[in-house]
């Protein structure tokens, strides 16, 4: 499935990460050629084999509905780059 | 101090011949004097490590020592651990201070042991070679022109190096084995579930685990011992016992059946590493196994495989960088959009971005089927490859890595580095253990030359049974007792 | 042209947990902002999710309520999007094997009538943080406590015709998950928020028309002005010969209308995939059972019976059963009366009156169902007459009398309502009376026969008056007929 200049530039909008012509044309190559090799899975016939979703086929345990959780708003904050009032700052956003 | 093993040093603090602050003031020093060059550490915490070697030393005035209370240790830079940063080796979490300990880290803490500071390591995890930090590559301490292997390659080094005597690493797709082999240490990756991820950052979840790193496997059957079990903040852990590991090390290994995967000795292994594997495999057998080959006919598809799960789940897990509740933040960002796009690009690194990539790509519409869910079935023919050879033999044994470790910068194509480990990934797909164990050197320059590392695998939960393989063979061989001879000593 | 409007609702609705669906943080509204957003909440690196039972129990509970099948197995995924009140880039969803499979939800129309609308599926997740617009210097704020409380999305079928039938099913949700104790429904504190998806087609056309998206609609009232207004637009639309897009429209309550979202962000690729860091929920079928053996009894349910069982008019049955407070309350009327008719009367006719016009819902009313039902006793042994059961209800709702059964006894014999049966007595009131209103018994007498029934209404007020209220209505009608036409 060859790979187009479009689809990095669709990816990284998406993965919300900045780049350049050059730099998308770069992992272009990149993706290219690990798409490439990724490829010789289309190779294996894997018609009617179930997907594993996690290596050890066990089953989700549930917790018990108690609140276990103290106020920790100041530490956590602390390594927040722009907080006021207790709320994290973001440029305005749009509705 | 620093040529001991985790175990004899353990053995020294109960016995008083020095105390838990004289031997972190010794490795604190050895750490200040060579680490400079290699670059094993991204933070040493050494007044933390202090008060927690005076924390144990009272305790074990007061009586109150476990078998690992005072023993210094280090983490890789992906244990959260709180007050400290902890930065995944990235830009992105260069500003990062833990607010919380990760379970492993609570565990050990727990354990009395003294964490020295945080080990290099490829960003978030992703890399072969240690050459993806942020904080610079590592140097192998057999030979500084090598890389230490990766991700968890600061750990390696140090524990190489004997600025510690364990460190904790990850390993997702080899991380742990892969710098063990390159650095002539052993390292187990323990069963998927068997410890908790709580506090590791992610990279992808369904193939994390964390192990010990350390000289011998004894050490690691210690160690994991302290940080396996189940967690509830976890829900991948498995609520299963956690025996003591040390118990059946010396169980003899006459009858043990030992299979060679044809797909572990075929083009691409370096014939001086196929060498030292087969010599290893011989000793195994003057100690009453018995060998045959069997096959893994997916292997080659283990790559392929984990190259879209690995970076469909990175792509995920990685969203929460967005420069808003922690991390990097870009300046003076414009609008929203600018503020992840920026705060992004800015804080990670390359080959971060090229699996964010990937991952986003292979998970976008019309992409699905052909990939993830591709690569899922595959997963599963993967890891019942292993089930069905486990039907007929205890261990599988093979090398670590094709070749020794390669030179700093010598591999400049992300796919050339990706195959590199052939012989690791699938062990993460099928969520088995697996333990490297060094097995001798190759190259011959300088003095030693490169090591080597033996790969043992066994079933889910077999890992009692490979740390005893482990350490029968470190009985019967002296390969992990072999230390680098540094610049500076040798001066 | 003659149209048809084709309809389905995404009903989202917070669950009355505790703690939240993947940490143990806080779900209480109100809290100082980010004070309930735990590591997990925060998304912090290396944090992991761990499922609440009581979320799960919940869905199930609401899935038995409307028969819906109950997979043995559902899957948690990931919906991968960025926004700043989505703390991990992603939203813990369940796209492809949801808890709750298909079922269906009974709605009553204005006149009675019933009618079936399908569910899809009903899935878990993850509610988002909250973005505040105030001026921080040109920022916004972001408060994450809501991020994390779990929501039980409720996905219709294309069923319903009419904006009417949505505000139905919407009600009818609503009293499902109140009755069912798994949220409060408050819709002020959005804890049910609702997208509605409208088109329009040619009547008889088999084929759907494109549909509109309408978000965050947030009130019952507001459903129905929405899509009153969307159907108007894309018929107008349609008929000058335009399109329909397909696209996310906003409702503005204050302008009455819903007009485009045109974010950037209109081709979203949400790049679903199985959450690696849970595990598939495996709900063994005595759990289930045991939930459903556990089940309340359900509005529909309820309706029937009060029908069948209780006499009551469809009607009455309808509104008395319409929520769990207003169903509890007449239950408990009914207990301390033992006339099913008599307290549906109270209940929707005094009751329900004071309660309007104070604006209070039924589990705030002043006077309690024991009292009510004791009131309604009096009536019913003929204790008082229905004009001194009202002076006792208003003063029961004014606090008067103690609190229990025996309240409305204390108020009739603290004012003396007693009702005066004793026909001397009655016939004294009457003789007074006649005497005292001689021009009123000359016209009388003077009246057709037929016009002397309507005029007999003021004596028969004079000795209510002068009995205060007490004497037997009827006593004093039969008496009063009597002894007027003696004198006739």
């Amino acid at each position: 499935m060859a790979l187009e200049h479009a689809d990095v530039l669709r990816a990284a909008h998406l993965a919300r990460l900045g780049l350049d012509d050059d730099e998308a044309a770069h992992y272009l190559d990149d993706l290219g050629r690990i798409l490439a090799m990724v490829d010789q899975l289309q190779t294996l016939d894997t018609e009617g084999v179930a997907p594993l979703a996690h290596p050890l086929e066990t089953t989700q345990r549930l917790r018990a509905d108690e609140v276990t959780e103290t106020d920790q708003r100041d530490r956590f904050q602390r390594c927040a780059p722009a907080v006021e009032q207790g709320l994290y700052l973001v440029p305005r956003v749009v509705e | 101090m620093h040529d001991k093993t985790l175990t004899e040093l353990a053995a020294g603090l109960a016995t008083g011949e020095f105390s838990s602050r004289e031997l972190t003031q010794a490795l604190l020093a050895r750490i200040e004097r060579l680490d400079g060059d290699l670059n094993s550490f991204i933070s040493v915490t050494a007044e933390q490590a202090l008060a927690a070697a005076d924390r144990a030393d009272a305790a074990r005035a007061a009586g109150n020592a476990g078998p690992l209370t005072g023993v210094p240790l280090a983490l890789k830079d992906i244990f959260c651990t709180e007050g400290v940063k902890t930065s995944a080796g990235s830009r992105m979490l260069d500003n990062f201070i833990a607010p919380y300990d990760a379970t492993v880290v609570e565990k050990l803490k727990a354990a009395g042991t003294v964490s020295l500071g945080k080990t290099n390591m490829d960003e978030f995890a992703m890399g072969s070679s240690n050459e993806n930090s942020f904080f610079g590559p590592v140097k192998n301490p057999w030979d500084r022109d090598a890389v230490p292997g990766g991700s968890s390659g600061g750990s390696a080094a140090a524990v190489a190096a004997g600025l510690v005597p364990a460190a904790m690493g990850t390993d997702t797709g080899g991380s742990i084995r892969q710098p063990a082999a390159f650095c002539g240490i052993t390292g187990l990756k323990p069963t998927y579930g068997r410890v908790s991820r709580y506090g590791i950052i992610a990279y992808a979840s369904s193939l994390d685990q964390a192990g010990p790193m350390a000289r011998t496997a004894e050490d690691c059957a210690r160690l994991l011992t302290a940080i396996a079990g189940h967690d509830l903040r976890d829900s991948t852990s498995v609520a299963r016992g956690v025996p003591d590991y040390t118990e059946e090390l010396d169980a003899p290994l006459a009858g043990l059946k030992i299979g060679l995967p044809r797909e572990y000795f075929g083009e691409g292994l370096d014939p001086a590493v196929e060498g030292a594997v087969r010599e290893a495999i011989r000793v195994y057998e003057s100690l009453g196994a018995t060998v045959r080959e069997v096959s893994l006919p997916h292997t080659h598809y283990a790559i392929p495989a984990y190259y879209v799960i690995a970076p469909a789940e990175a792509s995920s897990n990685l969203s929460r960088y967005d420069g808003v509740r922690f991390g990097h933040r870009c300046e003076a960002p414009a609008d929203l959009t600018d503020l992840y796009k920026r705060s992004r690009a800015e804080g990670f690194g390359e080959e971060v971005k090229r699996r964010i990539l990937m991952g986003t790509h292979t998970l976008s519409e019309g992409f699905f089927d052909a990939y993830y869910k591709k690569a899922q079935q595959v997963r599963r023919l993967i890891r019942q490859d292993f089930l069905d050879a486990f039907d007929e033999v205890d261990v599988l044994m093979g090398p670590a890595s094709p070749t020794p470790a390669f030179d700093l910068g010598a591999k400049k194509d992300p796919v050339s580095m990706y195959l590199q480990d052939i012989y690791t990934i699938a062990i993460n797909l099928a969520g088995i253990p697996g333990i490297s164990v060094p097995a001798g050197f190759v190259g011959g320059r300088p003095a030693e030359g490169r090591p080597v590392g033996l790969q043992i695998l066994g079933t889910h939960f077999a890992e009692a049974r490979l740390l005893n393989v482990a350490h029968q063979f470190q009985q019967a061989t002296d390969w992990h007792l072999r230390r680098p001879a540094l610049a500076e000593e040798t001066l | 042209m003659q149209w048809e409007t084709v309809i389905g609702l995404e009903v989202h609705v917070q669950l009355a947990t505790r703690s939240k669906i993947f940490s143990g943080a806080s779900t209480a509204f109100g809290a100082e902002p980010n004070s309930q957003a735990c590591a997990v909440d925060l998304g912090l690196p290396g944090v992991l999710p761990v499922l609440n039972e009581a979320a799960v129990a919940m869905a199930v509970q609401f899935g038995l309520g409307i028969h819906a099948e109950i997979p043995e197995v559902s899957v948690f995924d990931r919906k991968n999007y960025f926004y700043p009140d989505l703390p991990k880039g992603y939203q813990t969803s369940q796209m492809y094997h949801p808890i709750v499979g298909p079922g269906e939800v009974e709605i009553t129309l204005e006149d009675g009538a019933t009618k079936r609308i399908r569910v899809h599926h009903a899935h878990l997740e993850e509610d988002a943080g909250k973005s505040l617009h105030e001026d921080f210097h040109g920022m916004t704020g972001i408060d994450l406590n809501r991020a994390g409380t779990p929501l039980l999305e409720i996905v219709s079928e294309p069923d319903m015709r009419s904006a009417k039938e949505a505000a139905a099913y919407l009600k009818a949700i609503h009293s499902i998950v109140t009755y069912l104790g798994i949220s409060d429904g408050n819709m002020a504190e959005g804890s049910m928020r609702c997208d509605v998806n409208v088109s329009v087609r040619p009547r008889g056309q088999a084929n759907f028309g494109t549909r509109a998206e309408i978000k965050n609609v947030n009130s019952f009232r507001f459903v129905e002005r929405a899509i009153a207004f969307e159907v108007e637009r894309q018929i107008e639309l349609l008929e000058d010969g335009g399109e329909v897009v397909q696209e996310t429209r906003l409702f503005d309550p204050e302008r009455d209308e819903t007009r485009s979202m045109r974010t950037k962000e209109q081709a979203n690729d949400y790049r679903y995939f199985p959450c690696p860091d849970l595990l598939p929920v495996v709900l063994d079928r005595a759990y289930v059972d045991h939930l459903r053996d556990t089940l309340p009894e359900l509005p529909a349910d309820k309706r029937a019976r009060f029908q069948d069982e209780l006499g009551l008019s469809a009607y009455d049955a309808g509104v008395l059963s319409a929520s769990r407070e207003m169903a509890e309350y007449f239950e408990a009327v009914k207990e301390a009366c033992c006339d099913a008719k008599l307290a549906a009367n109270w209940v929707q006719g005094e009751l329900s009156g004071a309660l309007n016009r104070e604006g209070l819902p039924i589990q705030d009313s002043p006077v309690s169902a024991t009292q009510l039902g004791g009131l309604i006793a009096r009536v019913m042994d003929d204790t008082i007459n229905g004009k001194a059961a009202k002076q006792v209800f208003q003063a029961l709702w004014n606090g008067e009398g103690g609190g229990d059964a025996n309240s409305a006894d204390e108020v009739i014999e603290a004012k003396g309502l007693k009702q005066v049966t004793d026909t001397g007595a009655i016939e004294a009131m009457i003789d007074q009376v006649i005497a005292d209103s001689p021009a009123q018994v000359a016209q009388y007498r003077d009246a057709e026969p037929e016009k002397r029934g309507k005029m007999i209404g003021y004596f028969v007020g004079q000795v209510m008056k002068a009995s205060r209220g007490t004497a037997n209505p009827q006593q004093v009608n039969a008496l009063l007929k009597e002894k007027l036409d003696a004198l006739c």
